[in-house]
């Protein structure tokens, strides 16, 4: 089965625009520890299951758009091969939810 | 030197903020720490809260406190791809005091209570996240460091309320991480109707068939999951609406779905289409639910530290109660320290009273009755696929007027259920894990 996540992601850009962010410019809360194993990887399901679309796989290297994300920790718990390095924004960083 | 307190409150969630409340009560000197801009910012349910258990801590709360609508009606819906099998009820009781439940949103609420708990003499710190524990040369838990400088703090106790994702828990190893099948994913939209606030409350009344101020429920299980396990949920908030969709994160990774993407065709489904009308978004959210159930509990305490709510995976996945069991582990803890301070011992023997107590109560007595319940659903995918889509083909045939004699339909029906045999050891199954 194949997922359109182009499709997808353009979807997602369009609603993130609703959700308020106070977007630390210095340092991303998200990163990949090792971008071979990334490469590897043959299902990259960060790649479709983040709420957020955070995660793009462009020329042979895994991006990360860590300034939509919805902080759930989805991705930490879903990558097969714990390739990630997950923690929070730091304080009073991230999405701000005025309803949540 | 760091700063020193009697106990330190990891997030303003429901359990941190009752726990906190609870011992600020009883005189404790208590600092809550919370990541988000205010109580609040970070926290999202679906959201119902219940009505005795939060009361019991923070009584008559909904006299105050900004809840949307008291539920006076709960329905559940079976779908199939283009229609739909309800049930439900309905109570005008539930519309007066004392209340059931209240639809809430937790952005306006838990910043409503993180005051309240101000007020009562708890030191709330916004902003400000916590990375490590501290712990002495013995292992116990002795304070926080948090990411501002020089932002170390000590304490007797902390109690972890650090919600789904735990990772204060996982660092000092009372478990290890969750398997994506211990844990769900929902996403969910805040959607609005077109007008003034009053008038999109009036358009939620007329559509829900709600008198002024009411408030329902609908839980969703079938065809909008697309064959995973999982649920979609749609409650009625002052004037917006929570639709949200959520199933197992093991799920999303195998079946190659996206949630946001699941979510939209969802909204689209023609059951729930026209309640949507002219809505636009008003925010999106993701959360993690914990749902490895009974035996996925951590220890709740070690020397010098408690884990309370989601933290702990105190959540009833298939009864959707979380809320409640959030305030009640809170509560638990907070007394368990109030006691532990009067004793002037925190050690894991003194703090084992929280989790005796807890286990008293409905939240262990519940997760251990359905402690096969998640896995048993995993293996029954059945329930969310052909079954929902067999009973709106029942129902389809049973309420179609086409002159065919009613024992000829009835045989139909009967037939159209396939293999009985099956059926009768699913539902037996079925009832083996709820009973």
């Amino acid at each position: 089965m194949s997922i359109d996540t182009e499709k997808i992601r353009a979807g997602i850009e369009k609603e993130l625009y609703v959700n308020k962010y106070n977007v630390d410019e210095h340092q991303s809360h998200l990163r990949v520890k090792d971008p071979e194993v990334c490469n590897k990887c043959e299902d990259k399901p960060c790649t479709y299951l983040c709420p957020a679309g955070v995660y793009v796989w462009e020329s042979g290297q895994l991006t990360v758009q860590y300034s939509g994300c919805l902080e759930c920790g989805s991705c930490r718990f879903a990558c097969p091969h714990d390739n990630l390095e997950w923690g929070y924004p730091r304080g009073g960083f991230g999405m701000v939810l005025k309803m949540g | 030197m760091p700063e020193k307190f009697d106990v330190i409150v990891v997030g303003a969630g429901l359990s941190g903020l009752s726990a906190a409340y609870t011992m600020v009560n009883k005189g404790l000197n208590v600092i809550v720490i919370e990541r988000g801009d205010y109580p609040g910012a970070k926290n999202v349910m679906g959201g119902v809260l219940y009505r005795q258990p939060t009361s019991e801590v923070f009584p008559e709360f909904w006299k105050e406190a900004p809840v949307e609508r008291p539920v006076i009606e709960q329905d559940m819906w079976l779908l199939s791809d283009a229609s739909a099998v309800k049930a439900g009820h309905r109570s005008e009781a539930w519309a007066r005091e004392p209340y059931n439940a209240f639809t809430v949103l937790r952005g306006k609420f838990d910043a409503w209570l993180g005051q309240k708990v101000a007020d009562a003499g708890a030191l709330i710190v916004p902003g400000t996240t916590v990375v490590d524990l501290l712990r002495d040369g013995r292992g116990r838990v002795i304070g926080v460091r948090t990411n501002r400088p020089d932002g170390d703090l000590l304490a007797n106790i902390v109690i972890l309320a650090d919600g789904a994702v735990s990772l204060l828990s996982e660092k000092i190893e009372l478990h290890t991480r969750w398997k994506p099948n211990q844990l769900a994913l929902a996403v969910k939209e805040i959607l609005a109707p077109p007008g003034k606030s009053d008038e999109r409350a009036k358009i939620i009344e007329e559509r829900f068939g709600l008198a002024p101020g009411e408030g329902l429920t609908i839980e969703m299980y079938g065809a909008l999951t697309k064959g995973m396990v999982g649920t979609a949920f749609l409650y009625t908030n002052k004037d917006t609406l929570s639709f949200g969709v959520g199933a197992l994160l093991s799920d999303y990774a195998e079946f190659k779905q996206n949630p946001h993407a699941l979510l939209q065709i969802a909204k689209q489904h023609p059951a729930l289409a026209p309640l949507f009308a002219g809505c636009e978004v008003r925010e999106y959210a993701a959360h993690l639910i914990p749902e490895g159930g009974y035996d996925a509990i951590p220890p709740l305490f070690a020397d010098g530290v408690m884990v309370v709510g989601d933290a702990a995976q105190l959540c009833n996945g298939l009864h959707r109660e979380g809320s409640n069991l959030a305030v009640t582990s809170g509560k638990l803890a907070g007394e368990t320290a109030i006691e532990a301070h009067n004793k002037g011992d925190f050690f894991g023997k003194t703090l084992s009273a929280y989790a005796a107590k807890l286990n008293d109560t409905f939240v262990i007595k519940d997760l251990r009755k359905y402690r096969r319940a998640s896995q048993h659903m995993e293996k029954n995918r059945q329930f969310f696929t052909s079954y929902p889509a067999m009973l709106n083909n029942m129902a389809t045939e049973f309420f179609t007027v086409d002159s065919v004699p009613k024992r000829e339909k009835q045989w139909k029906i009967f037939k159209m259920a396939g293999n009985k045999l099956k059926i009768a050891a699913d539902l037996w199954g079925l009832f083996k894990v709820v009973k």
